[in-house]
């Protein structure tokens, strides 16, 4: 189906072309037509899921249906927010000498391969293929983070690199594992990692092989998902490298590793029967938000705080997925989406305000709503969205979560209920005075981007208000599908 | 036991002591020949079980061990060190028998965790599981020891060699498309690794992670 291949085929070609006129004046343009062209070609192929139902293309190497198409669909569209966000930032950051023509050729050619590897991660149908493709996410990514080569950035990249690599490393042992259990029951070859075939098959695969490969592959991708205790790499990666890869993997590197996880999810339940998987995931989810719920209120970097909000999120959602369930899965998908568009705003807003400020730190940013009121209050509104406000649709993804939990687990709703309180008090008053407070801030040399944080926005608020039918029959059954 | 499995088991035992050479090596430079060394082992472990199994894609897979880990990888680090003038840098290790003593204790974990698996699956090398992932933990532990930047990715690539071999021994290889993947990724990883070398050179002015210590929760 030619959608498909021009999805994967055009950040593919743009990595190469921009590997070669990413250096000049026109790259910024060429990467949001690339950017755009892709989600062009998400839009038709969702178009086409909804009509006419799941398709398997490329001899059964890629598939797609109601779960993936939905995620194909947002990170198009973040990538491509980000690309229009992209342009004005990097050309302060060219203008104040902190990035060369080489240094942005790479950025804009690793921008693109980035967004390869994370469409074959979340289409792929084999298993081996989605290894390889997010172990090429975290290797595209690595030297964006150390863009700027400060020793902080070189640093967070490093750790980036091997805790991811270490991390990723279990998740080959796990898929190994699965490969093992799988070939006893369809015989060896590619055939047995294929998920479809899997999947038609999960009540026959062995269930101790396949237990302990889960603990694997939750370990190692949940590494980069960011759920504590594994989270370490994932604020300085984020507070390090140039903003818009700070959205981009926050707002769409987590979530395709949570993908992966939620599919093997999906085996190892038909596989053992029992609820260790969800049982793992939920402990995994809890822990994060807790810690990071507490780690939230000794920032003082703006970029590391909404970083740990990121952690604190994926363990909500992981902690949905682990539940289970109708409609634990809904909110779960229903916050994967605005959390993407919530905290890839809030980044952008606050790249710019740190751009003012000429500073990260929380306490040099003061007084924003002086200087610049669109930034300001997509920062504020969009933090208040993030914190799970009314009538947002973070709101929404929490409320049907915790009234989920409140019937199954009453102990598990409180806990969560108890962090995002302490969360909100933590982010919060840090944010209030970013926005309000004496001006300290100078103004920027180019018009800052405040296009796509409010399309964010925007988005965010809708999704609270009201989910269009279409959209929550297509979550209700992707619901349905990861059980 | 018949022949073939003999031999593995061989080289797999070969493979555990190369694995703990690597752990007390002081100079990053013979830590590099270590890792050629495990890369050619690992290979003629793979090419004796294809050789016995009839398994056609396991020669592919052997000459692609051989291309990658015992030729290009190696190149590419030796490079580095050249360009890097690293190949007189040694380490100050003061702990290499605690680290050896946990090293042994890893080797009994890994067996206890190999023994339920390797009874699930029907290849001739199945015993060599418990040292593929004894392998694995004692890179893991390198990493985690070792201060030098290079020193912890060969840590990483020889992990990674140990996996391999996990794989060889359970379920005779992963299917070609996904080894092929994973050998790109390898190969594309250390390209970045060596790029990464240069700018931590040229920030710390020298390899030891021990610069790395300003990123944390004030």
């Amino acid at each position: 189906m030619s959608e498909f291949t021009v999805l994967l085929c055009v950040p593919l070609l743009g990595a190469v072309i921009l590997a070669w006129l990413g250096g000049t004046a026109r790259a910024a343009a060429i990467n949001v037509l690339f950017s755009a062209v892709t989600l062009l070609a998400a839009a038709a192929l969702t178009l086409r899921v909804v009509a006419t139902g799941p398709h398997i293309v490329f001899g059964e190497l890629f598939f797609v249906d109601a779960f993936n198409v939905f995620l194909v669909a947002l990170t198009a569209f973040v990538a491509f927010t980000t690309s229009l966000y992209s342009g004005p930032y990097m050309r302060v950051e060219i203008d104040r000498g902190k990035v060369g023509p080489n240094a942005m050729r790479l950025y804009h050619s690793m921008y693109q391969l980035f967004v390869f590897t994370m469409l074959v991660a979340l289409t792929s149908n084999n298993l081996g293929i989605l290894w390889v493709a997010l172990e090429a996410a975290t290797l595209a990514t690595v030297l964006l983070v150390s863009l700027y080569r400060t020793p902080a950035s070189l640093e967070a990249a490093w750790k980036y690199f091997i805790l991811c690599g270490v991390g990723i490393a279990q998740a080959l042992f796990g898929t190994i594992l699965l490969y093992l259990a799988a070939a006893r029951v369809v015989g060896e070859g590619s055939t047995a990692l294929l998920w479809t075939h899997l999947d038609a098959v999960k009540d026959q695969l062995e269930p101790s092989i396949v237990g302990i490969g889960f603990v694997f592959l939750l370990v190692g991708y949940g590494t980069k998902v960011g759920l504590a205790p594994l989270h370490n790499w994932l604020p300085d990666a984020h507070a390090e490298g140039p903003t818009p890869v700070s959205a981009v993997l926050s707002g769409l590197l987590l979530n395709v590793a949570l993908y992966a996880v939620v599919r093997f999810k999906v085996l190892v339940d038909g596989a053992l029967g029992t609820p260790l998987a969800g049982n793992l995931m939920m402990a995994f989810g809890l822990l994060s938000v807790v810690m990071a719920a507490f780690l939230l209120s000794r920032q003082k970097d703006a970029k590391r705080l909404f970083a740990y909000s990121s952690v604190e999120h994926m363990g909500i959602i992981t902690f949905a997925f682990g539940m289970g369930g109708a409609l634990a899965n809904f909110a779960g998908l229903l916050h994967m989406t605005v959390h993407s568009l919530t905290k890839s705003a809030i980044f952008f807003a606050v790249g710019h305000a740190a751009q003012k400020a000429g500073s990260q730190a929380i306490g040099d940013i003061r007084g924003l709503v002086h200087r610049s009121p669109v930034v300001a209050w997509g920062l504020m509104v969009g933090t208040l969205a993030i914190l799970g406000m009314p009538p947002f649709g973070v709101f929404a993804a929490e409320f049907l979560l915790l009234s989920a939990a409140m019937r199954e687990h009453p102990w598990a709703a409180g806990v969560l209920l108890l962090s995002l309180g302490v969360a909100f008090a933590a982010v919060f008053f840090k944010v209030q005075g970013m926005v309000f407070g004496e001006p300290s801030l100078q103004p920027l040399e180019h018009r800052p981007a405040v296009f796509p944080v409010l399309v964010h926005l925007v988005l965010v608020l809708m999704l609270g208000l009201y989910i269009p039918p279409y959209l929550a029959a297509w979550y209700r059954e992707a619901a349905r599908m990861i059980g | 036991m018949s022949l073939a499995g003999q031999i593995v088991n061989l080289i797999a035992a070969l493979l555990l002591l190369v694995s703990f050479a690597m752990l007390s090596q002081r100079r990053v430079r013979d830590l590099v020949d270590l890792f050629m060394i495990q890369g050619a082992l690992l290979a003629a472990a793979t090419l004796v079980t294809a050789v016995a199994t009839g398994q056609s894609h396991l020669y592919y897979s052997a000459a692609l061990t051989v291309a990658l880990k015992v030729i290009v990888l190696p190149l590419i680090l030796r490079r580095v060190l050249r360009r890097l003038a690293l190949e007189t840098d040694v380490e100050l290790l003061i702990n290499i028998p605690t680290t050896m003593l946990v090293g042994i204790a890893l080797v009994v974990v890994a067996f206890n965790m190999a023994v339920p698996i390797s009874q699930l699956a029907g290849t001739i090398t199945r015993g060599a599981l418990g040292i593929a992932l004894a392998c694995v933990l004692l890179a893991f532990l390198m990493m985690i020891t070792r201060r030098k930047a290079l020193a912890q990715v060969v840590g990483f690539l020889s992990m990674e060699n140990g996996l391999f071999f996990a794989a060889t021994s359970v379920t005779y290889g992963m299917p070609m498309v996904v080894e092929l993947g994973i050998a790109l990724d390898v190969l594309v990883g250390t390209f970045v690794f060596g790029v990464f070398f240069f700018r931590i050179r040229e920030t710390f002015d020298s390899l030891d992670t021990s610069h790395f210590e300003k990123l944390k929760d004030r």
